[in-house]
């Protein structure tokens, strides 16, 4: 094998870490606009953090005061949402949200798994390429065009079928659903494709069938980016609100059946903003707050697990 | 053997019923909406403003925000965006401490739900900045929102120029910055041109944030401190107050109509990018 | 005119982080003379090639010691114009690399970071490149079509007239032909023995025939030493040192 540069050869031979991306940043001189220009772009980059920063603070800034004054467990679980007497509990969105989003985790991920599997491991090339299509248009479709058609076919839907106002943790449970399937589908998938072709090669090898390799063999390998799938289609589905707002009905109850209107968290939000002022605004971006906080949670699990898959590949 | 055999063919029953099942929820939504929507919209649907609240009259106010609302994001957002990711793959080392806290936060940008910073553009831009509920207001929050998308994009596609190309430039005897200007920014202008459209997309189908921030006047917006109700907006108001079920139809069929094209576009500008791959 | 050297390397040094790739490297390189470096992989002459032109410094943790000249002036001293440099000493890779643009912007790219606007000079630039590098019969009724369409050994004849376009008097070559089929592998090395004339060409290469076909001197490196220097025709035939004797007879690669 000619050495393609020095670099990859001594990269082999003495396990030096130094791809291209990382050389050429350093030791060029620099010439004055060179300089200049560097520091534009790390202000560019800057804009990252300052955002962040910024959100974090005017948000906890409006919210947190209220959430002390109400005290934390108070507003957390507390399930009497009364802005005119000065109630603000949202246990009552808390428990929907956590119930339309593990409703729509519960059918959509296995749906997803199913499908990440067939499109890296068993469709046709020409059937892959139409399903990749599909699923990033289901991406693309905009969350109040989804709650326009839960509002206009699922509720009737339901209403016929199963009785109630169709207005349901049902129905959000259904559209929800259908908007995260493309993020478990798109990141499973891209993980199963990372599994090294010598597992499968030599799975088959020994004898085993093509399914019994996918489940032995390949879902196991690709188990931390289907767990990364999986938590974020979950963030996805907590901080979805338009297509929420339109199809669940929105009563800030405790629900008792799947048939029961609930309202989640960022529906409270964007339901009241627009007529809310005082400690009732406050309470809204105290709902914020809770939201982003587990948002964020969320995202440092995936971190997390990213991280482990990481090493699991190293290892 | 026999029922090995059998069960493999089950599985694979069940791996096509389940990719149909996609398939059908996709055609349902889309055919929906086609077949109910088609029939309100014509040329006067298009180009004449909203009546009455919207229960008549078309739905020109509403394109002509979501344009102005789209483009002074994308004027906000592109530049910053390309250029954050030009210093993240180009000038940022390894394990600066400074570009991995960039990458985590932009990360955590592009998982926060879109009424999170509906609620941040609105105690920020349209309550502390006094720019009340505007078009500016609006374009900023989405811009933040949006930035994310550019700038991953951007990234994969600069990471994706060949090498050879900046060492035969340098080698040359060409600057940093006329290799990154006139050799690399070229070569990746596909993948970040699919970035943007992916965020044109996003921008013409957010709604919960705008709500928030731009408002959801009816008006003609003048200038960009005035307020403005867009298009999935409106689909949101007519929908919700059950003020006209056969203009919400046409408003989506609308929307969606942009979304394909979108979609469309950007699968294109992809394929030029990767065109070897597959 | 006989025996001008062009290039002096001195005590070079070059580590990558705890690897030191090449070790006290004393060269003499002649004007206007192919100078062929031979050797087994990671032996260090891709190294070499690219201290000259200061390209080694684009990796991280690189660490370089010793000095090397050209015309008498040491290349790593703090004020030393790197781009000045690089303009006077081109450099060929391996892999054909035309810029995604069309042939005549592909070669006018030197010329214009250069600062050169003026049209009708740019034109004879690039005619004259392209003449010099034997493509532009090929691509003179094509000039504005993109350089991605030419076939790898063309591609490879118009990175060489990209950087003939910056009027370089050095021309490096890190095994400009390794990825060329025989044909165009043949032209190439026709391409090199004329421009001989007018420029120092250092030649890193695999192909122990190519070496001999091309060069005047040869140098065999082998974990990163010189081990050998000498008139090609001297190296060959006569190999002073038993290692590269056991490699030119191909008894260890």
């Amino acid at each position: 094998m000619p050495d393609y540069t020095i670099v990859e050869s001594v990269k082999n031979k003495f396990n030096i870490v130094c791809a291209w991306q990382e050389k050429y940043k350093d030791n060029i001189p620099k010439s004055n606009s060179e300089l200049w220009i560097e520091r534009v772009l790390i202000l560019s980059a800057g804009i990252f953090i300052l955002a962040i920063l910024l959100i974090t603070l005017f948000i906890f800034a409006k919210g947190i005061p209220l959430i002390a004054k109400t005290g934390i467990s108070e507003f957390l679980f507390n399930t009497e949402w009364n802005p005119l007497k000065g109630k603000f509990g949202i246990g009552s969105m808390f428990i929907g949200s956590l119930a339309v989003t593990f409703g729509a985790l519960l059918w959509a991920v296995p749906l997803g798994l199913i499908t990440a599997v067939f499109m890296a491991e068993v469709a046709p090339v020409k059937t892959r390429d139409i399903l990749g299509s599909f699923i990033e248009l289901l991406a693309g479709i905009p969350s109040v065009v989804y709650g326009f058609f839960g509002l206009i076919v699922v509720v009737p839907f339901i209403r016929e079928n199963f009785g109630g106002s169709g207005m349901s943790i049902l129905a959000g449970v259904f559209i929800l659903g259908i908007m995260i399937l493309p993020t478990i589908i798109n990141i499973s998938r891209d993980s199963i494709l990372a599994v090294p072709k010598e597992y499968k090669e030599n799975s088959l090898a020994l004898g085993a069938t093509h399914y019994q390799t996918i489940r032995r063999v390949i879902i196991p390998a690709a188990r931390s980016g289907i767990v990364t799938a999986v938590v974020l289609g979950m963030g996805r589905a907590i901080g979805e609100t338009m297509a929420v707002v339109m199809v669940t009905g929105n009563a800030a109850i405790v629900p008792d059946s799947i048939l029961s209107p609930v309202r989640t968290m960022t529906s409270n939000i964007v339901l009241e903003m627009g007529y809310a002022a005082g400690d009732h605004q406050a309470a809204l971006f105290g709902t914020g707050t809770v939201l982003f906080i587990f948002i964020v949670v969320l995202n440092l699990v995936v971190d997390i697990f990213a991280k482990a898959g990481i090493s699991n590949e190293n290892r | 053997m026999r029922t090995v055999n059998l069960r493999e063919k089950l599985l694979t029953g069940v791996f096509w019923l389940a990719a149909l099942a996609i398939a059908a929820i996709l055609m349902v939504i889309i055919g929906y909406v086609v077949l109910k929507g088609i029939s309100s919209v014509n040329f006067e649907f298009l180009f004449s403003p909203p009546a009455r609240a919207g229960k008549e009259g078309g739905i020109s106010t509403t394109i002509i925000s979501t344009l102005y609302l789209v483009l002074g994001s994308l004027v906000l957002a592109v530049p910053i965006g390309v250029a954050s990711a030009v210093y993240l793959e180009e000038y940022a080392h390894k394990n600066s401490r400074f570009a991995y806290l960039v990458n985590l936060t932009a990360e955590t940008l592009a998982g926060i739900p879109s009424i999170v910073f509906g609620l941040f553009g609105f105690v920020f831009f349209v309550i502390f900045l006094g720019w009340g509920w505007s078009i500016l207001s609006g374009a900023m929050t989405m811009a933040i929102m949006i930035l994310p998308t550019i700038t991953r994009t951007s990234q994969e596609a600069i990471l994706a120029v060949p090498r050879e190309y900046r060492e035969n430039s340098l080698a040359l005897g060409a600057g940093k910055w006329q290799t990154i200007r006139k050799i690399v920014l070229p070569s990746a202008l596909p993948g970040i041109a699919t970035g943007i459209i992916l965020s044109i997309g996003r921008a013409v189908g957010e709604t919960a944030a705008l709500l928030l921030t731009a408002g959801s006047s009816l008006g003609m917006p003048a200038s960009v401190t005035d307020p403005a109700r867009t298009m999935a907006v409106h689909l949101y108001i007519l929908a919700m107050e059950g003020i006209s079920m056969e203009r919400a139809f046409g408003t989506a069929f609308v929307i969606i109509l942009f979304i394909v094209i979108i979609n469309y576009a950007a699968h294109y500008g992809m394929k030029r990018l990767f065109p070897l791959k597959k | 005119m006989k025996n001008i050297i062009k290039i002096k390397s001195r005590g070079l040094k070059v580590f990558y982080g705890n690897f030191q790739a090449l070790y006290d490297i004393d060269m003499d390189i002649e004007s206007n003379k192919v100078t062929a470096l031979i050797g087994p992989s990671g032996c260090g002459k891709s190294t070499f090639l690219r201290s000259i032109n200061r390209l080694n410094e684009l990796i991280d943790g690189v660490r370089i010691e010793g000095q090397i000249y050209i015309d008498d002036k040491p290349v790593y001293e703090k004020d030393v114009d790197v781009v000045a440099l690089r303009k006077k000493v081109g450099m060929v890779f391996q892999k054909p690399s035309a810029f995604p643009m069309s042939i005549y912007e592909n070669v006018a790219y030197g010329p214009r970071i250069h600062g050169i606007k003026d049209k009708r000079t740019l034109d004879e630039i690039v005619e004259k490149s392209l003449k010099a590098a034997n493509l532009w019969d090929e691509v003179r009724d094509r000039l504005k079509s993109p350089a991605t369409g030419l076939s790898g050994g063309q591609q490879q004849r118009l990175v060489i007239a990209r950087v003939l376009a910056v009027n370089p008097e050095v021309i490096l070559m890190d095994e400009p032909a390794s990825a060329l089929d025989p044909v165009s592998t043949a032209r190439l090395e026709e391409l090199i023995a004329e421009l001989r004339t007018d420029y120092t060409i250092v030649i890193v290469t695999h192909n122990m025939q190519q070496a001999a076909r091309v060069s005047d001197y040869t140098g065999f490196f082998l974990n990163g030493r010189l081990v050998e220097y000498n008139r090609t025709d001297e190296l060959f035939v006569n190999p002073r040192d038993k290692r590269t004797e056991d490699y030119i007879t191909g008894r260890f690669g």
